[in-house]
Order: C-alpha cells, then sequence, then structure tokens
C-alpha cells in the first residue's frame, strides 16, 4: 500500500472539518460559492467512502492509522474495517442528497447551514471510523454540537421548544456517556476498543458487577440517541419540527447509535470475552420489541406525515436492536442490509414530505386567495388556474406520487424492492436458526406488523395529499428537489438489483463482527509509520 | 479524602437530578451544570485518587517508575469534558433565550400551565 492510500482512513474526518472551516472565511452572500464547496466536499466523501468499502472488502482486514504515529493501546487509533467503510458509505450518500436538497432553498433560511451540516458529517464519519471510547465521546458532541446547530435552522416557536428538550436530553445523555467511560477506565485501565476486548475477558469476577454497570450506562447513552423505548418521546417531534433535510440528514444519527452498540457488543462482549459475554443481548431484545410495537401504535395514530416517518425511525431502531439482541451470523447480515434499505428510504421519505404537502397546503392557500378582501385586489392568479382544468395529470403528481408510492413500497417492506428483501432475509434468518425462540415469533410477528401499518398509514396519507382530485394546478417542483430524492430511490433499485454482491459483502461484514480477534490483532499489530517491524 | 469526594459527588448528583426535573429552563440549566461536575469528579475518582503525586514524568529517567505519579489520563478527560459541557451548556442557554422570547414563559414546555 501506497502512503496516500493510507491516509484515506482519516481524510472522512479531516475533509468536512476544512471545508466548514473554509466556509466561515466567507459571509452568507457567497452562496454559490459555498454550496459547490459543500456539495464538492459531500462528493468526495462518498468516493473516499466507496475507495474505503472496496480496500476494506478486499480481505486484507481492517485498516488501521494510527493517529500521531504512536502505538495501539497508547495512541489513538482509526479503524475501517467492513462495518465502518459500509457505515461511511451510507452516511456520506445519506448526506450528499440531503446537502443536494437543501440547495433548492432550505439553506438560505438561516445562517452557517453549509459549515454546521460538514459538521454533522464529520461527527458522523468520526463516530464510524473511530477505534477509542473517549474519541467516540468527543466525535458524538462534534456531530451533537452540529445537530444542535441544524435543528435550530429556520428558527421559529416549534423549532426552538422542540429543540430546547432535544438538546437537554442529549447533554444529560452525554453524562452518560462520560460515567458509562469512566467506569470502564476504572475496572479495565483502557478506553482503546481492542485493548478493552482483550482485557475484558480476563476481568476478575469482584470488577465484572462493576464493568457490566459501566457497560450498561454506556449502553444508556447510545440507546437514548437509537431512540429506544422509553426513551424516545422526544424522537418524532424532534425529526417532525426540523428542517426536512435535516431531518433526512438525521436519519442516520439514531444509526450511529446501533452502529456502537452493535460494534461493542461484538467486539468486547462477543462469546470469547469470558464472563461478561452477551450480558446486555436479552435487555436489547425487549426493549427493541417494546420499541417496535410502541413505534406502529405511534405510525398508526400519528396525522401528520413528518410524525410518521419519526415513528417509522423508531419502528427500525426497534427492529435492528431486537436483532442484535437475538445475534447469529445470518440474522446481523440481514439487519445490516435492513438498515441500509430503511436509512436510506427513511432520508427520501423526509425529503418528499415536504413537497407533497406543500402540494396540499397551496391549495388551501390559493382558495384563500380566491376571496379577495378589497376589491382592488389582483385575482388573476386563480383565474389563470382555473382556465387549466381539465389538463391530464400533470408532471409534478405524476413524479412525486411515483417517488411516494416508491418510498411507501420500501418502507413497508413490500416485494420487489429492497426493503423486502431485508425483512425477508431477517425473517428466513430467524427461522433458520436450530430453535426459534418466542421472542424470535414475536419479531417475526412485528416485522410483518410494521409493513401493514405502514403500507395503511402511506396509503390513506397518498390518497388524501396526493390522489385526490384537486380544483388547482399542483405546485411547482424544482429539479434540485427531484433529483436528490431519485438519486436515494435509484440507490434502493440498486440493492434490489444487486441484492446478492451486497449480502455477500454484508454476509462477510457480519462473520468478520463474531470473529473480534481479528480486529484486536489489526489494531494491536498496526505497524508504525517508517519503523521496523 | 474518598469519603470528601463521595459526599460531594452524591450531593452534586441529588441536587442536579432535582433540577432537572424542576419545570423552569433555567433550573434545567443548573441541574444539568452540577451533574457535569459531579461527573467529572467521578472520572477523576475513576483514576484512583492520589495526593502529593504528579501526572508528568520528569527529566529525570531515574524517576520514571509509574508508582510515583498519579494517573494523567482521567485529567485529560476531564478537561476536555469540562471544555464540551461548558461549550454546550453556553449553547443551551442561547436556545433557553431564544424559547423564552418566542413563547414568552421560561417554562420547558414553552407553555405554562399554573397560570
Amino acid at each position: 500500500m501506497t502512503d496516500w492510500i493510507d491516509h484515506l482512513v482519516i481524510t472522512p474526518i479531516i475533509l468536512p472539518l476544512m471545508a466548514s472551516a473554509l466556509m466561515l472565511a466567507f459571509d452568507e452572500r457567497r452562496r454559490v460559492l459555498k454550496r459547490v464547496l459543500s456539495l464538492a466536499t459531500a462528493a468526495l466523501l462518498i468516493a473516499n467512502a466507496a475507495a474505503l468499502l472496496w480496500l476494506a472488502g478486499d480481505g486484507s482486514g481492517p485498516l488501521v492509522y494510527l493517529l500521531g504515529n504512536w502505538a495501539a493501546p497508547f495512541g489513538i487509533v482509526l479503524v475501517a474495517d467492513r462495518l465502518s467503510a459500509m457505515m461511511l458509505l451510507l452516511a456520506s450518500v445519506v448526506g450528499f442528497t440531503a446537502l443536494f436538497y437543501a440547495v433548492a432553498r432550505w439553506d438560505r433560511s438561516g445562517p452557517r447551514f453549509h459549515a454546521l451540516f460538514l459538521l454533522l458529517l464529520m461527527g458522523v464519519n468520526g463516530a464510524f471510523l473511530t477505534g477509542d471510547i473517549f474519541n467516540l465521546f468527543v466525535f458524538f458532541e462534534v456531530l451533537l454540537a452540529a445537530s444542535y446547530g441544524l435543528i435550530l435552522h429556520g428558527s421559529g416557536t416549534e423549532r426552538t421548544s422542540a429543540s430546547l428538550h432535544y438538546i437537554t436530553i442529549n447533554i444529560a445523555a452525554s453524562l452518560l456517556f462520560l460515567l458509562g467511560v469512566a467506569l470502564l477506565y476504572a475496572v479495565t485501565g483502557t478506553l482503546n476498543m481492542a485493548d478493552l476486548a482483550h482485557r475484558v475477558a480476563s476481568t476478575d469476577a469482584g470488577d465484572l458487577a462493576l464493568l457490566e454497570a459501566g457497560a450498561a450506562v454506556l449502553g444508556i447513552a447510545f440507546l437514548i440517541k437509537a431512540g429506544i423505548w422509553p426513551l424516545s418521546f422526544w424522537l418524532p417531534r424532534t425529526y417532525a419540527a426540523a428542517a426536512p433535510p435535516v431531518a433526512a440528514v438525521f436519519a442516520i444519527m439514531t444509526k450511529v447509535g446501533i452502529y456502537v452498540l452493535l460494534r461493542l457488543s461484538s467486539l468486547i462482549f462477543g462469546d470469547a470475552s469470558g464472563e461478561a459475554a452477551r450480558f446486555a443481548n436479552e435487555a436489547l431484545l425487549y426493549a427493541g420489541l417494546a420499541t417496535m410495537i410502541f413505534g406502529i401504535v405511534g405510525i398508526l395514530s400519528a396525522r401528520q406525515l413528518t410524525r410518521v416517518a419519526g415513528y417509522y425511525v423508531l419502528v427500525s431502531s426497534g427492529t435492528l436492536l431486537a436483532a442484535v439482541g437475538i445475534g447469529g451470523e445470518a440474522l446481523i447480515a440481514a439487519m445490516l442490509f435492513y438498515l441500509v434499505s430503511s436509512t436510506l428510504a427513511v432520508s427520501a421519505l423526509y425529503l418528499i414530505i415536504e413537497p407533497v404537502e406543500r402540494n396540499a397546503d397551496e391549495e388551501d392557500m390559493i382558495a384563500g386567495i380566491a376571496e379577495p378582501v378589497f376589491d382592488d385586489e389582483y385575482v388573476g392568479a386563480i383565474e389563470e388556474v382555473t382556465d387549466e382544468e381539465g389538463v391530464i395529470i400533470p408532471g409534478t403528481i405524476a413524479i412525486l406520487g411515483g417517488g411516494f408510492i416508491f418510498c411507501a413500497l420500501l418502507l413497508a417492506g413490500l416485494p420487489p424492492l429492497s426493503g423486502f428483501i431485508a425483512k425477508f432475509a431477517m425473517i428466513d434468518a430467524l427461522l433458520k436458526a436450530s430453535e426459534v425462540e418466542p421472542a424470535g415469533w414475536v419479531l417475526i410477528g412485528l416485522i410483518i406488523l410494521s409493513g401493514l401499518a405502514t403500507m395503511i398509514i402511506m396509503t390513506r396519507a397518498g390518497i388524501d395529499l396526493l390522489w385526490t382530485p384537486g380544483e388547482d394546478a399542483p405546485s411547482r417542483l424544482s429539479l434540485v428537489e427531484v433529483v436528490p430524492i431519485g438519486l436515494l430511490l435509484t440507490v434502493c433499485l440498486g440493492l434490489m438489483l444487486w441484492a446478492g454482491p451486497v449480502m455477500a459483502y454484508l454476509e462477510k461484514t457480519s462473520s468478520a463482527l463474531h470473529q473480534p480477534a481479528h480486529y484486536v490483532a489489526a489494531v494491536t499489530d498496526a505497524p508504525q509509520a517508517g519503523r521496523e517491524q | 479524602m474518598e469519603i470528601v469526594l463521595a459526599l460531594a459527588i452524591g450531593i452534586l448528583t441529588a441536587s442536579g437530578l432535582w433540577l432537572i426535573f424542576r419545570p423552569r429552563t433555567f433550573q434545567v440549566i443548573l441541574g444539568l451544570s452540577l451533574l457535569s461536575y459531579a461527573v467529572n469528579l467521578f472520572i477523576l475518582a475513576a483514576g484512583r485518587l492520589r495526593s502529593d503525586a504528579p501526572p508528568i514524568v520528569g527529566r529525570d529517567p531515574a524517576s520514571a517508575d509509574p508508582a510515583f505519579y498519579a494517573d494523567p489520563l482521567p485529567q485529560a478527560l476531564v478537561l476536555t469534558a469540562i471544555v464540551i459541557s461548558f461549550a454546550t451548556t453556553a449553547l443551551l442557554l442561547v436556545v433557553l433565550l431564544a424559547s423564552r422570547g418566542l413563547t414568552g414563559t421560561d417554562h420547558v414546555d414553552g407553555e405554562d400551565g399554573e397560570t
């Protein structure tokens, strides 16, 4: 490997940091420059993540980057293995599309949108790459600080009030995170994940309770991010209050919590870690099932599409957590497929909701204008509209309707799209287990039920907002808004068409997760640059 | 020293928890600050309490025995944690003021049920 390839592991963090720092130098009037800069950065991040995916997937094991060239347990390491590379690619695709969508008009509703957005991507990328628990905390704080700014983007009473709750909850969660880190450090004396995996296995029986308490406190912090019931009441409201592109990129944030749980539970509390092995899996399973039930009830009772999307995020978190709880190679691989598919679908849904609802809102607005308050008021706009009555279904409705149906099928998991493949693979893995436990049956039932609930609510919303013939022409839909939605849905289509290779990659990912020894060896034996081994 | 530190952490945590369950935003912020002090002290305690032990190894190679020194890592962690919690508290204060301005009340839900 040549030198510059080694540095690809750190560029997903450096690149957005530099770009957002650079952006602070220009004032808000240089909008075009900022847009070009941030879109170019996001596109580079996709390329970078794809390169890492290719490098990590070629069988040579995880790529390890020693910061400052310090050896592993003492220095801080970044590790890009299959799972990290996959999550990086997912995050950068979601980030790029949301940013593209924001260019339509959302980035104009407040200052510093692009800088904050890139910082968010930096935090997310860092959280996926880091191999050190305290560094994970720092990257979590970076992404949270950026998300505080983004959620306030556009201002307004509802947003401010929702973000007050969001910020308070996340600060409290960060304190729990620190407590957990301190407890783990007190017991094991290390913060490096690979070193932790090694040391946890040889913990004294007397310290075991303290270790598990620390891990549990740490876990709670991630579960709050993942939106587990009963710690998730903030999520639907906050996501609904956020601007659409912000909500679309937030779809990846719950997955950061899930990623960390998956990483730590497989690495530190895998089967090889002695007494502490799999200590929290049952709790994860039941909490996941409870979250799914809460999410399904929420989906059925929601009256706004943004809330539906928020509850769908909860359902998908619950499904993923329950799958992590049950474990097993095949199920984890299927769960990763579901993670990718559902993140893309939810992100697309958040983007498409706004144009769909704008369409419906515009009707009301035009109805209001039709009755002028003053005699001399201009009523030409409405006259023009009535002239167009009887025109064939306009393009906007066709595009929106098509995208909406596509989203609904993806979310509900109906054939033939990737959502179906994901759910099918999960159910298949559950049934293939040597003995299906009652919890497994419950999970299968809830997976199917959540699809039904999603379908019901999406049909209702679709009829309500799109397919009820209105009297007036639909509102305009700019190309900039269509392209990112189309892009996300195309990626989902690609997932369906190339489901075989993707599943093969994910199966390798899952089997690597079940052999943490490789990860540990790669980190502890990482060669220092310029030094003979 | 252990008992003093444990009492301090306990009192800070208890007061902090009580405050974050209060309905006024300012009380919540104070509660979060107290909790963060408690957590910072806790991290320090996680590195074992030592007095009269420097966290930095001197120039003299003869004195490089780790038994002479306090664990420097928790101190570095606390420093980072202090900076981060200071920044987020400042941000939360701004949001509090914005919320107070927009809703006209300092109730955490943006509406005052009592009046």
